[in-house]
């Protein structure tokens, strides 16, 4: 059963083509991901589901069971039980960690808070009442953010470059934290292009300038990612 | 009853039952309360529409317990005027707590007029937490000179987060000596018609002076704000920052003007200020995480005055 259907998505930036008539169906319950190599577009697909400002014009539809997203704003769409992870995470000034996270749960309580941080190998004690700010590096920003989604227990999560700015120990968390939304029932769009956290995933998709080219087993996609796609200079045609 | 109220809205009951913690407790023109500890002088006279306090730590003197200062108006009319010369002698230090609490304002007029001299080696520090009530009501006009001596420090907050601003004039001067160091930030949070002026001086005279100012601001609906931030580099290796962070929301209006300038060239000072809307991508970070645009946007502000 899909959770997330896109249909023949097009999507323009400044002129560029960015997605080309692209159709994908996510199945619930599993760790997805969308590969390719840089300005692929698979930042922006992530982008277009959530309805990031500036990613909302696009024709084809994204349906959420069932759903079109169309007319939802961010906030609409996230009460619907979407949510997304940035690549490079947002600062916020003089806002502690825990009420960061404790904004995406309203009524859980502090327990909740310190078992996420937890959960992505953050001490409590240490980070709580530290601003999320420049203080912490891109790295803590990015766990505590995927901290702050762990906490929301919502059903499709986007992760872009999960590893991105991630050091090799705390890699580990990362893809613990994705296990546990996994056994949790969520759905996970891994957005990389990193084969590590590809081997994270149980199905793939191949995105090669904004299209759909290749989808199915990690072992698949990984081959023809590693074999073809990293050295390809082709400009969007797959070779076969 | 007055007094209580004060108490209440201030939040002080705890220092205002310890024996061991000195205040000074005054409404409108009177002085109505007071515990003054081993090593501090508190001389209040009452004035017309006001107090006059002369307030002196000995030397060597450290009290450890911040004292409280309640500067209150209980009425809905009236004109407040405090003169505060403080006095802290050399080696000694201090940690000040000014309530400065107006619930029934519909018509105040509160105006502070301190200078402030910080002995050789001493350390004094001054939070100014204003409360006021919804109505508007209220000019405040705190004026304040401070002259640090050398290898002193001086920091200073003031908050005007819960109320309505109504308008507030802030200016403050500071002249640091020799290796003396000073802070003072400002957080104000303005709506409806409130006006907010600030103008803040940092003098950095002596050699390996330091100082930083910092304003966070934030004004939505129809208010407005203005920041004159200046800062002086004279003496040697003296090293300043000005830092100035506007948010504004619907019609408001903010205004930064920044002064920042070097005459000794082993002095520096570094300078940043923003002013614009919520930053977008925190916004949407948060309405992905569920919460609606105007939560998002309260949540944010709150970070940056706290």
């Amino acid at each position: 059963m899909e959770i997330l259907e896109i249909s023949n998505l097009s999507l323009s930036i400044n002129g560029s083509h960015i997605l080309n008539n692209l159709s994908v169906k996510f199945e619930k319950g599993l760790v997805h991901a969308v590969v390719g190599p840089n300005g692929a577009g698979k930042t922006t697909l992530g982008f277009a589901v959530m309805g990031i400002e500036g990613y909302t014009e696009y024709t084809g539809d994204i349906l959420y069971k069932g759903e079109s997203l169309a007319s939802m704003n961010i906030y609409e769409r996230a009460k619907k039980g979407i949510t997304l992870a940035w690549q490079e995470p947002a600062r916020f000034e003089g806002l502690t960690v825990e009420n960061f996270i404790k904004s995406s749960i309203k009524n859980k309580g502090r327990d909740v808070v310190e078992d996420a941080l937890e959960k992505v190998g953050m001490n409590p004690d240490e980070y709580m009442l530290r601003a999320v700010d420049k203080g912490l590096s891109g790295g803590e920003r990015k766990k505590i953010e995927l901290a702050s989604i762990l906490a929301m227990e919502t059903e499709l999560v986007i992760l872009d470059e999960p590893d991105s700015g991630i050091d090799v120990a705390s890699l580990q968390n990362i893809f613990s934290a994705i296990k546990f939304l996994k056994s949790n029932g969520s759905t996970v769009i891994l957005i990389t292009h990193s084969l590590e956290v590809l081997k994270r995933a149980e199905h793939a998709f191949l995105l090669c300038h904004g299209t759909i080219i290749a989808e199915g087993s990690i072992n698949k996609i990984s081959k023809y990612f590693g074999g073809k796609c990293i050295p390809c200079d082709h400009k969007n045609i797959p070779e076969e | 009853m007055s007094v209580e109220e004060l108490i209440k809205a201030a939040g002080i009951h705890e220092a205002v039952n310890d024996k061991n913690t000195g205040r000074l407790i005054i409404n409108r023109d009177k002085v109505v309360d007071s515990n003054v500890i081993p090593g501090l002088v508190i001389d209040a006279k009452e004035i017309k529409d006001g107090v006059d306090i002369n307030f002196i730590l000995k030397e060597n003197t450290i009290i450890e317990n911040p004292v409280h200062l309640c500067f209150g108006v209980t009425d809905k009319e009236a004109i407040q005027k405090i003169i505060m010369n403080v006095d802290i002698r050399k080696n000694s230090k201090i940690s000040l707590i000014a309530h400065c609490v107006f619930p029934n304002a519909v018509d105040v007029k509160h105006i502070m007029d301190a200078k402030v001299k910080i002995g050789k080696g001493s350390k004094y520090s001054y939070f100014e937490r204003h409360i006021h009530n919804e109505e508007g009501g209220i000019v405040v006009i705190p004026k304040a000179y401070i002259d640090l001596e050398e290898n002193s420090r001086f920091k200073t907050e003031f908050e005007l987060l819960r109320g309505r601003v109504g308008t507030i004039n802030i200016d403050y001067e500071i002249t640091c000596g020799k290796a003396s160091v000073m802070e003072m930030t400002t957080r104000i949070n303005g709506r409806g018609n409130d006006y907010i002026n600030i103008k803040e001086s940092g003098n950095l005279v002596g050699e390996r002076s330091r100082g930083v100012l910092t304003s966070k601001i934030a004004v939505r609906q129809n208010a407005k704000a203005n920041i004159f931030n200046r800062m002086i580099a004279t003496g040697d290796y003296a090293r300043g920052h000005v830092d100035c962070k506007e948010i504004i929301q619907d019609n408001a209006v903010a205004k930064a003007i920044p002064i920042v300038e070097v005459r000794n060239p082993k002095a520096r000072i570094t300078h940043e200020a923003s002013i614009g809307s919520v930053d977008s991508k925190q916004l949407q970070t948060l309405m992905s995480r569920g919460l609606s645009e105007d939560e998002s946007v309260e949540l944010i502000i709150s970070g940056l005055l706290s």
